[in-house]
């Protein structure tokens, strides 16, 4: 791991881009990696350079790099051939660029004379001051610059998850999640070949970003082992960090090989050193980015004991078995508690958690069971299940051939309404007491337009896809709040 | 033997081994090293039987393998016999060899323990459910030397096997602050002694729900 924010702001904040082999053919990276910075906002100043000086997307190129402003640029992303790179870093660092991101091939992942021109390249870089990442990489996105330098989409929402990964389309993947869900992303950027600047060295950074609340790192090998752990702690006392390991298996480990060129890593220690450094180790990617999203919006938990409340029973069961494998608890419910229920409910609700109303609901119960449950000092977390049924009821009758007459209009818009209204009170509740408070139906993969999906969405939280996922990230939750407990 | 740095290793005796170990306050049985069978069975005379005899020497690694371990000798004729017999078990390469006497302890229960080296991530610790089961169940937890009593407190809480660590059989929970000890007391061997390679404790026996090192082996450079 190293210190020092400045070169990461050069990378992050640029005063200026210059895409170094820019190209007229739309297939190419080097028209792609222009293209994807003119389109996502990025306000500082764009330069590019081609051979022929051709006009490309509105930009006038420069056939030489002698041409660019000197003082104007802080960032290069370099498409050139390899052969050519060292010599374009020094006339980069002559115009006062001071970090590049190397998209180009040919490097450490090419075989030997690859791996020569590899540690030339990192050379030249030291002796003229700059910072390079990559070679070998897609790109780094940084939303509070709208700056989506990479050659693959998508440029994700603006949000609080810090991205670095050792693949760049574990990045993508990342990312068309956020862009799903909503819930978005401060930093990405992916390594590559990590010549000079490594997963550790990128944590550092996010340790210390304002910008970002929770890192999401995806490794396939680690080549300083201690380095990575001393980064991961460091990090983890500032924010959690839900790391994603490929290569944890005999099998998967073969692939690392001949993808990142990874040494194989004993999956016993990685995974112990991880516990010990506070970090949220996750097995898929999916369970990734749930677990960063439930981070990233949601407070941690005080403690283990979680309340299930679901509008129907079959939901609630499975989440209590789901519940059963982890460190939470499906907290028993108190007397009082009970009773407060008891004068919202009917009289044949569980009486037990999982909560099931039964289908007893009127208009208003949901928001008030939830307001009961924010309050009482005996929960720690809820999951709030069922939510979205009648909007997805709504759908079919709007969809079908009776709209709007027969009253399909005003009960539709009613369903809509109630289904937003639940995903609020979820939010509300969380925020006001400091809960989390997770909301979960399959209809977030369904159908996203459902009004409880699209509520959830709309009040910045993160709408589960199972209710056994939810366990499974308020889980993490609880684990790092109590690995954080233990050493405070 | 070579080690990841690339320096050749030696393994100690286990007699050598527990006065490497008991010198950082881990549970060691108390034994007694003999060289003949009447010293044998004196020593095992002093310190009540049942007891234990093995052939110990530098080159003996695998004890049980070879057939170099007695287990619950009850008398001092029984002792010397064992001890001739071992005596005439030795190899050239075993070196000088010696026989070892020790309390027979029993548990139901038992756990192992150890140090070794990772090439990316240095020296770790390692606890884990023992037993003749332990290969196959590989319920083990590991972490960064050095480690924090939280740590080694949280390595038990890994293991899968929870059960096996409350009340068992009629016999008390196992004393997780005694078994965070050992870990901690492995800690601070390889503070002390940077040159050791690995230490391998197997087993632990637990007898009144704490840890006993029954054996021990340690590899230095």
């Amino acid at each position: 791991m190293t210190t020092g924010t400045d070169r990461f702001e050069r990378l992050f904040n640029p005063r200026g881009v210059v895409v170094v082999g820019a190209s007229t053919h739309p297939g190419k990276f080097g028209f792609v990696a222009l293209h994807n910075i003119l389109a996502n906002g990025y306000e500082g100043k764009v330069f590019a350079t081609n051979r022929e000086g051709a006009e490309i997307l509105g930009i006038t190129t420069l056939t030489s790099l002698a041409d660019l402003p000197a003082g104007e640029v802080d960032l290069a992303f370099v498409c050139t051939p390899a052969a050519s790179n060292p010599e374009v870093l020094g006339e980069l660092a002559e115009r006062g660029v001071t970090a590049a991101f190397i998209a180009s091939a040919g490097y450490g992942e090419a075989g030997e004379e690859g791996r020569q021109a590899q540690d030339a390249l990192v050379a030249t870089a030291v002796e003229l001051g700059m910072t390079i990442v990559g070679p070998n990489g897609q790109g780094l996105v940084s939303t509070p610059a709208s700056l989506c330098a990479q050659i693959v989409a998508p440029f994700p929402p603006s949000g609080r998850i810090g991205i670095v990964s050792q693949s760049g389309n574990l990045v993508s993947s990342f990312m068309n999640y956020a862009v799903a869900s909503g819930v978005g992303v401060s930093r990405a950027i992916s390594v590559g070949n990590a010549a000079m600047l490594g997963v550790a060295d990128v944590l550092g950074y996010l340790a210390d970003d304002p910008e970002t609340s929770v890192a999401l790192v995806y490794v396939e090998g680690i080549e300083d082992g201690r380095d990575f752990f001393d980064a991961l702690r460091y990090t983890c006392e500032r924010m959690p960090v839900v790391v994603v390991k490929g290569g944890a298996t005999a099998g998967g480990s073969r692939a690392a090989a001949s993808h990142t060129g990874s040494m194989a890593t004993d999956d016993r220690v990685f995974d112990g050193m991880c516990r010990q450094a506070g970090a949220t180790r996750v097995a898929t990617i999916e369970e990734a980015f749930d677990t960063a999203a439930c981070f990233a919006t949601q407070p941690l938990p005080a403690g283990p004991k979680v309340v299930v409340m679901t509008t129907v029973g079959g939901w609630g069961v499975m989440t209590a078995d789901a519940m059963a494998a982890t460190s939470l608890e499906l907290v028993g419910l108190p007397a009082d508690l009970r009773e407060g229920l008891d004068g919202l409910l009917p009289p044949r609700w569980s009486r037990n958690n999982p909560i099931d109303l039964a289908g007893g609901e009127t208009k208003d119960t949901i928001p008030a069971v939830l307001d009961l449950l924010a309050d009482h000092p005996a929960v720690d977390s809820v999951i709030v299940l069922g939510v979205g049924i009648q909007a997805n009821q709504g759908r079919m009758e709007r969809d079908g051939p009776f709209f709007p007459d027969w009253g399909l209009e005003r009960i539709v818009g009613f369903h809509d309404r109630q289904d937003r209204r639940y995903a609020e009170a979820a939010a509300r509740c969380s925020a006001a007491a400091g809960k989390p408070f997770l909301v979960a139906t399959e209809l977030a993969v369904a159908d996203p337009d459902n009004a409880a999906v699209e509520g959830v969405r709309d009040v910045g939280q993160y709408c589960f896809a199972s209710s056994q996922r939810a366990v499974q990230s308020l889980a993490h939750l609880w684990a790092y709040a109590r690995w954080r407990q233990r050493r405070a | 033997m070579t080690t990841p740095s690339g320096a050749t290793s030696r393994t100690l005796s286990e007699a050598e081994s527990k006065k490497f170990l008991g010198a950082v306050g881990l549970p060691l049985l108390s034994e007694h090293l003999a060289t003949d069978p009447e010293a044998a069975g004196q020593a095992a005379t002093a310190m009540g039987f049942p007891v234990v005899a093995k052939l110990c020497g530098e080159g003996i690694a695998h004890k049980t393998e070879r057939g170099l371990v007695r287990l619950g000798l009850g008398d001092e004729e029984a002792v010397r016999q064992a001890a001739s017999e071992l005596l005439a078990e030795a190899r050239d390469e075993d070196g000088a060899v010696s026989v070892l006497v020790a309390p027979m302890v029993r548990g139901s229960r038992e756990l192992i323990a150890g140090v070794s080296r990772d090439p990316q991530f240095g020296f770790t610790v390692m606890i884990g459910i023992g037993g003749v089961f332990a290969e196959a169940l590989g319920d083990v937890s590991l972490r960064l030397l050095p480690i924090t009593r939280l740590d080694a407190e949280e390595m038990l809480e890994d293991l899968s096997s929870q059960v096996l660590l409350g009340p068992f059989r009629g016999e008390p929970a196992i004393d997780r602050a005694a078994v965070a000890e050992v870990l901690l007391a492995l800690s601070e061997v390889v503070e002390r002694h940077p040159e050791v390679v690995s230490v391998d404790l197997n087993p632990l026996i637990i007898v009144d729900g704490r840890p006993i090192a029954v054996d021990a082996l340690v590899e230095v450079e």
